[in-house]
């Protein structure tokens, strides 16, 4: 055990664990945002994906000491209720989700993708969503709300990273 | 409280046995139950599933636990529509078992055909004594009041009360025992598009699942199962185990299906991540017996082949099969065969329990049915069902899985044990490799066309293990019904002079259960499949030969709907083809066409429409949702890896082996409704059976190759 330093969604934890402990078990288990899901441990579901330093990254293969003091966002930190992102306006204006467990990965990835590329085709929005699994089986409203959202001007200036 | 019970009775629930304690709900940020929130405590109860609040707020029971299938939504909305509140001005609260509330399983499509009218029944009675209760404040007639938007109008004065205001007035009241019913053209939002106002917090992650729930105190636990299912234990070495920190135990325990119970272990640890450290260094050794020549997906289909030589246990025969097939002037006979299936939900399985030292238990889950798990928890505990409290929460997708309570048992076992509340999270490994599954069946099909072409004989042959048989121990002497009412001809409307249905049951020790659309996912398969073999042998077109067949109006309907939305007779490019499959089940009927183009080698699915008449429904954004689900899950079902077992274990163990369809495989897809104003069907399953069939038959067309076997790679076709 040590003293881990995360920085998540601009705050500063520092936690007594395992420094071969992921990521995701950290964010959820010891700061308690229960956003990142847990789906397959072996980073092929996508379900735990968050932003290290702005990139989509999947957070159950991650041990903690790996990655101290750099810049992680999760769910949480894209947008809340009174607060929506972009991405998560446009994932209610097509009704993406049915269970919803696996959107908080596609969420991030998708609000990785369009700042990267602000007006993403199919074909791009297939290569970069394709490691995350929906098995509701939304993947026809997940690319039709990515093209609503890079339709919103704001969707193209705002970037994720919470605060 | 009698009038109570007459008031389920008249509603056509099932009467009130069970009594439990008040609900606990689950509450978000800090993932800790807050059990001083109970939204129920101090509230009056109108009836069951209608509570108000001293604050006046408006509290619908919601009986029917959301798996994504948009239950929240739906069974609410029946209640507030004839209870004339808007979904916005009350707060849902999840059922919690108790038998007050009837049946509380989300399964077969059934929520809302199921509360159709009984729950309309209960907003209805509601509202008519909320206005009575209105009309004796005011000391007017009832006849001169109407509610509407949550509050009671005096109609000649204008003046208003808020339901709030005459609740408790109205909890006094009798309940009517035949409500007026609205009629549907009045209908303000059932059968209306409506966004799911449960959509915002499951998109910014703040939506509490199972998974998300934690209780104070709670320990947290890792299963290791057989790799063998149901090996013994010779020996467990938890010596460096026990060396992680915050491992705490290592305890024998048991696994609890349905069928049979399997040994196993279980590790407790203070936090999770240090449980599954543990289960890497856990060295246990099994007895595996002979599981590795008889626990095989290859001996179990072996069975099965050599059973369809032989004739099977007779369910149903319109004419005389034997001497129409006889006669016939092409004889067709094939065998279909459909895999063991994983669901595969992206939220493992998972459960808090806490047995407590005072005879009393309580249970946090993502389950399917409160209901059934109280009866499965009572049974397994030895513990009367009014000590146990159930909390539901939110499932992170299910399609049957969460509606099998072994998961929920072992929490149980683990926490009587350390005598602690403890979570228990299976693995994707655990989830993949240990079932239950889908069961693999096989089907062999006859078919007979005569002279004229005419499709004179029909013979749906069903050949497997049995969920009936296997998990509810049904005598085994008689064909399955759940397999053979549904293939009957009376359902399935062909009408073939000759048509027969027989079953032969083959068993396994794989655990079975249902699989979203249950058998419909197996025989929609071979029925469809060998439809269109026998219409190709008739020579004629397969949607035409359906339609030939077909005189109840609303299959008609639903292929000619697919036929225009399809454009099903305009003429393809060269390499293309067109493949359609029809197929009623939960009390719908859904037809699906795709478009195949071949490629270098294979083909590419260009388009799927797929066409639903699932009768009344409560948003048809919701239908449309579920449909496209369907249409993922029957694509993913037929192209991809199935579960097989080799040597006694699962070949697959994660989602890089047990692959499901990805957003790159996804063709365009197109839903009609059908707007019949029939009575309610299903909807989160209907739309499943005919996709794989029409893929199957569409690939026929392009290709002149005949798929009878799933699952097939679309790139190698085999």
């Amino acid at each position: 055990m040590a003293a881990i330093s995360l920085n998540v969604n601009g705050k500063n934890y520092s936690l007594d664990i395992d420094p071969q402990m992921p990521l995701l078990w950290a964010i959820r288990d010891f700061i308690g945002l229960k956003g990142t899901k847990f789906g397959c441990g072996i980073a092929q579901c996508g379900a735990c994906t968050v932003h290290l330093n702005g990139k989509p990254t999947r957070s159950c293969v991650l041990p903690v000491q790996a990655i101290a003091g750099q810049k992680i966002t999760t769910i949480e930190g894209i947008g809340t209720e009174t607060n929506l992102h972009p991405v998560q306006k446009a994932w209610i204006e097509e009704q993406v989700p049915q269970c919803g467990y696996c959107q908080s990965g596609q969420i991030m990835t998708a609000t990785s993708l369009l700042k990267e590329n602000p007006n993403p085709t199919d074909a791009d929005i297939d290569a970069a969503m394709r490691g995350n699994i929906c098995r509701c089986g939304t993947y026809d409203r997940i690319k039709k709300a990515i093209h609503t959202a890079a339709k919103t001007k704001t969707g193209k200036s705002e970037v994720s990273g919470g605060k | 409280m009698s009038n109570r019970r007459t008031f389920l009775k008249t509603l056509g629930l099932s009467s009130a046995s069970l009594v439990l304690g008040v609900s606990g709900v689950a509450k978000g940020d800090a993932a800790v139950v807050n059990m001083s929130a109970d939204p129920l405590a101090l509230a009056l109860e109108i009836n069951p599933f209608i509570v108000i609040q001293p604050s006046g707020k408006i509290i619908l029971i919601n009986p029917r636990p959301d798996m994504g299938q948009g239950s929240t939504q739906a069974v609410p909305s029946l209640l507030a529509e004839e209870l004339e509140v808007s979904l916005d001005q009350v707060s849902i609260v999840q059922s919690d078992g108790k038998g007050k509330y009837g049946d509380q399983t989300s399964g077969g499509s059934s929520s809302v055909r199921a509360l159709w009218t009984p729950i309309r029944k209960a907003g209805a009675a509601a509202k008519e004594m909320l206005i009575k209760a209105a009309a004796q404040r005011w000391s007017v007639p009832v006849e001169e009041c109407y509610a509407n938007q949550a509050k009671v109008f005096h109609r000649p004065s204008g003046k208003s009360l808020t339901y709030g205001q005459v609740a408790d007035d109205a909890s006094k009241l009798e309940i009517p025992k035949d409500p007026k019913l609205k009629d549907p053209k009045d209908f303000k939002i059932i059968g209306k598009y409506a966004p799911r106002l449960d959509v915002p917090s499951r998109v910014t992650g703040k939506a509490v699942f199972g998974i998300d729930v934690a209780v104070p105190n709670m320990v947290y636990a890792v299963m290791m199962h057989s790799p063998m299912l149901h090996s013994k234990i010779i020996s467990i070495d938890d010596s460096e185990a026990l060396k992680i920190k915050g491992v705490q135990k290592v305890i024998r325990c048991e696994r609890t299906m349905p069928h049979r119970k399997s040994e196993a272990v279980a590790i407790v640890a203070s936090n999770y991540w240090a449980a599954l450290s543990a289960k890497k260094v856990v060295k246990i050794e099994w007895d595996n017996g002979q599981l590795a020549e008889t626990l095989t997906t290859d001996a179990y289909f072996k069975k099965c082949t050599e059973a369809a030589a032989n004739e099977g246990l007779k369910a149903e025969e319109e004419g005389d099969f034997a001497a129409t097939f006889g006669a016939a002037a092409q004889k067709l006979e094939a065998l279909y065969e459909t895999p063991f299936l994983a669901h595969a939900p992206i939220e493992p399985e998972n459960a808090i329990a806490h047995v407590k030292e005072d005879g009393t238990a309580e249970i946090w889950a993502p389950i399917q049915g409160p209901d059934w798990a109280l009866r499965d928890l009572a049974g397994y505990l030895k513990i009367k069902p009014e000590n146990i409290k159930i909390n539901v929460a939110l499932l992170g997708g299910a399609f049957g899985r969460k509606a099998y309570h072994d998961f929920l048992l072992e929490a149980c076992a683990i926490s009587k044990e350390i005598k602690k509340p403890v979570k228990l999270i299976w693995t994707r490994e655990d989830d993949i490799t240990q079932g239950p599954y889908r069961p693999g069946m096989m089907a062999k099909m006859q078919g007979g066309v005569d002279a004229q072409g005419n499709i004179v004989a029909y013979h749906h042959y069903p050949i497997g293990e049995s969920i009936q048989f296997q998990v509810f121990k049904a005598p085994n002497d008689k064909p399955d019904d759940w397999i053979c009412g549904e293939l009957s001809q009376k359902e399935q409307k062909y009408n073939i002079p000759a048509f027969k249905v027989s079953f032969k049951h083959v068993s396994t020790e794989i655990p079975v259960v249902w699989w979203r659309s249950v058998y419909a996912s197996n025989f929609g398969f071979s029925q469809e499949g060998f439809f269109d073999e026998l219409a190709h042998a008739a020579k004629k077109d397969p949607l035409k030969a359906r339609l030939e067949l077909m005189t109840d109006t609303r299959f008609k309907k639903v292929l000619e709907t697919l036929a225009e939305k399809a454009n099903w007779g305009a003429k393809l490019p060269d390499g293309y083809g067109k493949g359609m499959a029809i197929f009623k089940s939960f009390g719908s009927i859904s037809a699906c066409c795709i478009t195949v183009s071949k490629q270098q080698t294979g083909v590419k699915i260009e388009k799927v429409v797929s066409v639903i008449d699932c009768g009344h429904f409560v948003n048809p954004d919701n239908v449309k949702a579920q449909t496209e689900g369907n249409i993922v899950m029957g694509i993913t079902a037929a192209v991809k890896k199935g579960i097989t077992f080799t040597n006694g274990q699962a070949d697959a163990t994660n989602f890089h082996q047990y692959q499901v369809m990805r957003i790159n495989e996804m063709p365009p897809v197109e839903i009609h409704i059908v707007e019949s104003g029939a009575e309610p069907g299903g909807v989160g399953e209907p739309g499943l059976p005919p996709i794989a069939p029409a893929l199957a038959n569409a690939i026929f067309a392009a290709t002149g190759k005949r798929i009878r076997k799933l699952p097939f790679d679309l790139k190698t076709l085999a």
